[in-house]
């Protein structure tokens, strides 16, 4: 635990400089930008890039957690059971699709902007935590279901009470992947005019600016480790509740 | 009263429990003792209908328990499984809690119901009630599961095998510490085991299944002393007869005038504890005492007499 607590806490301040703070920096990148050329990428400031990038991984990865926690609480019903194998194909269609191929074909219905990356992003999401939901929705202590029964739960009130808290260190797992996936993909965003880190990569690529490529590359590294690392601890910290 | 009415469950051709009719006094143990598969559990179920019987019906104080929603028949019947089944995302007190809560019990009312609960089961409130599940051990687990099935105070607890994945020291206090809670609080309690040993400690009365049938209903003594088939012979085990009649038996119905050497053993002791220490220590008779004071003795003779009594 000792390296986590060191390193959690220069990692936030490493990645709060890059963003609030990016020309501490010029001295680090200014070898890798080219001749005479910007260091600090200064067309958005970094923290509304940062800010925007979030906010469209959050909404898709909440979108795609309703929608496949949905698809899976109904599949897990006995009444739904029927459905699971095509709600699977369906979620691992989404998964096989290349998002670059979602984005060409969403931009002629949407237009440019952050429409083509969210449905790319949230099209991405759902496989993950549909299987880690219905993982865990099928695999629970059959005695606390039969007692649950027993003690006169009704149907829903198993489900909210019992069925979805027990399930939720694994659905978060789901979630977890589906969100780390997700804050990557949304650097290609922006080759479809969405605000987000990845304008910055792109346009270090574009003019040839290592630089560039390195801070937007960076602040997305450090909140996908940051953020994976807060949902682990928080599912630790479930999971030790529950006694798992 | 419950009443078992000729009740029926069949899966495709075999009948898990067959024709079983039965009637349970209010305020009794009735321990229903089987071998694995012979529909003790599935008659269990029946009762607050997680199974739905294929015929027959169960009355609880003369309604049927078919007339209101099975999840509503449930929050008056306590339930209790092996493997206690607590929640393991709840404390232990929000795991006792949970059936008063269902119906929708005032706060306070719910906070004492815990705590008297908890000192009902020897676990100091304080201590306990905050705990989650996995910091129980296996005794504490199984006692707040228990206490779950009570906390309403049910017109009925059914038990399936409460005390199955318990070790037999936990188990002998376990079943003390029911016996005497029973007693305490008047329930009616209808609990699952294949032990027959349990069955004749814990039952006012024993229901012996066999494939499905109910073959003797009665109370321990005549179970031991005349057993209706073979089967329930087998399941006493008739090495062990007079030593289970004499442990049905407590002293204080053969004490006799008299004086005797050595450790004197409570009234309430039975004859099986008396013999076990004549034995032991090379003793004729064995002193009883009652609240500090001997009464009497309980000799020898006396004991052989009553096993020769039988029932
Ligand atoms: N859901 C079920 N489907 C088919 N057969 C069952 C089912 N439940 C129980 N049985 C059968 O009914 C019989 C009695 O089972 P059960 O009541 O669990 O016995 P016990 O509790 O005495 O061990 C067994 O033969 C068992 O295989
Ligand atoms: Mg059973």
């Amino acid at each position: 635990m000792t390296p986590g607590l060191i390193l959690r806490p220069l990692l936030i301040l490493l990645l709060l400089a890059l963003v609030l703070r990016p020309e501490w920096f010029i001295p680090l990148f200014a070898p890798l930008a080219p001749e005479g050329g910007p260091v600090i990428y200064t067309r958005s400031s970094l923290l509304s890039l940062s800010l925007s990038h979030l906010a469209l991984v959050a909404a898709a990865s909440a979108a795609a957690t309703v929608v496949a926690v949905t698809l899976a609480i109904l599949v897990t019903r006995p009444a739904g059971a029927a459905f699971r194998p095509l709600s699977r194909t369906i979620t691992n269609m989404g998964q096989t699709f290349p998002p670059v191929a979602v984005l060409a074909l969403a931009v002629p219905a949407l237009g440019f902007g952050a429409g083509p990356t969210l449905v790319a992003l949230f099209l991405y999401g759902l496989l993950p935590i549909f299987e880690n939901a219905v993982t865990g929705l099928t695999t629970l202590p059959p005695a606390t279901m039969e007692a649950a029964r027993g003690i006169g739960l009704s149907r829903w009130q198993r489900l909210i009470k019992v069925e979805l808290p027990l399930a939720l260190p694994v659905t978060l797992t789901g979630i977890r992947l589906s969100v780390v996936i997700a804050l990557g993909t949304a650097t290609i965003g922006s080759t479809v005019a969405a605000r987000t880190l990845g304008e910055v990569i792109i346009a270090g690529l574009l003019t040839s600016n290592t630089a560039f490529v390195l801070q937007g590359g960076l602040a997305v590294g450090l909140f996908a480790v940051l953020i994976y690392d807060a949902l682990v601890q928080l599912e630790r910290y479930l999971a030790r509740r529950m006694g798992g | 009263m419950i009443e078992i009415d000729s009740i029926t469950k069949a899966y495709g051709a075999i009948k898990a429990v067959d024709a079983v009719s039965m009637t349970v006094e209010t305020g009794t143990i009735t321990v229903i003792v089987g071998t694995s598969g012979s529909g003790k559990t599935t008659l269990l179920r029946m009762i607050n209908r997680l199974e739905e019987p294929t015929s027959g019906e169960v009355r609880i104080n003369g309604d049927s328990t078919l007339s209101v929603k099975p999840h509503i028949l449930r929050r008056r019947i306590g339930y209790a499984i092996q493997g206690h089944g607590l929640f393991p995302h709840y404390t232990v007190a929000r795991n006792i809690a949970a059936v008063p809560r269902l119906l929708n019990w005032p706060k306070d009312k719910i906070r004492a119901r815990v705590d008297e609960l908890l000192e009902l089961f020897s676990m100091d409130p304080a201590q306990f009630r905050n705990r989650y599940p996995a910091e129980l051990s296996g005794g504490q687990q199984q006692r707040v599961g228990v206490a779950r099935a009570l906390a309403s105070r049910p017109d009925l607890l059914l038990m399936d095998e409460p005390f199955g994945a318990l070790d037999p020291i936990i188990r002998t206090r376990a079943q003390e510490d029911l016996r005497h809670i029973q007693r305490r609080l008047g329930s009616t309690i209808m609990l699952v085991t294949h032990d027959m040993e349990e069955a004749i400690r814990l039952g006012d009365r024993v229901a012996v299944m066999d494939g499905g049938k109910l073959v003797q209903y009665a109370p321990p003594a005549e179970i031991i002393a005349k057993p209706a088939t073979g089967f329930v012979a087998d399941m006493v085990g008739d090495v062990e007869r007079p030593l289970r009649l004499l442990s049905l038996v407590p002293l204080s119905e053969v004490v006799e005038d008299g004086a005797a050497e050595g450790e004197p053993l409570p009234a309430d002791a039975s004859l099986r504890d008396a013999l076990s220490a004549c034995l032991w220590t090379g003793r004729n008779a064995v002193p009883v005492m009652r609240d500090g004071a001997t009464v009497g003795r309980v000799t020898l003779t006396a004991i052989r007499e009553r096993a020769e009594m039988r029932a």
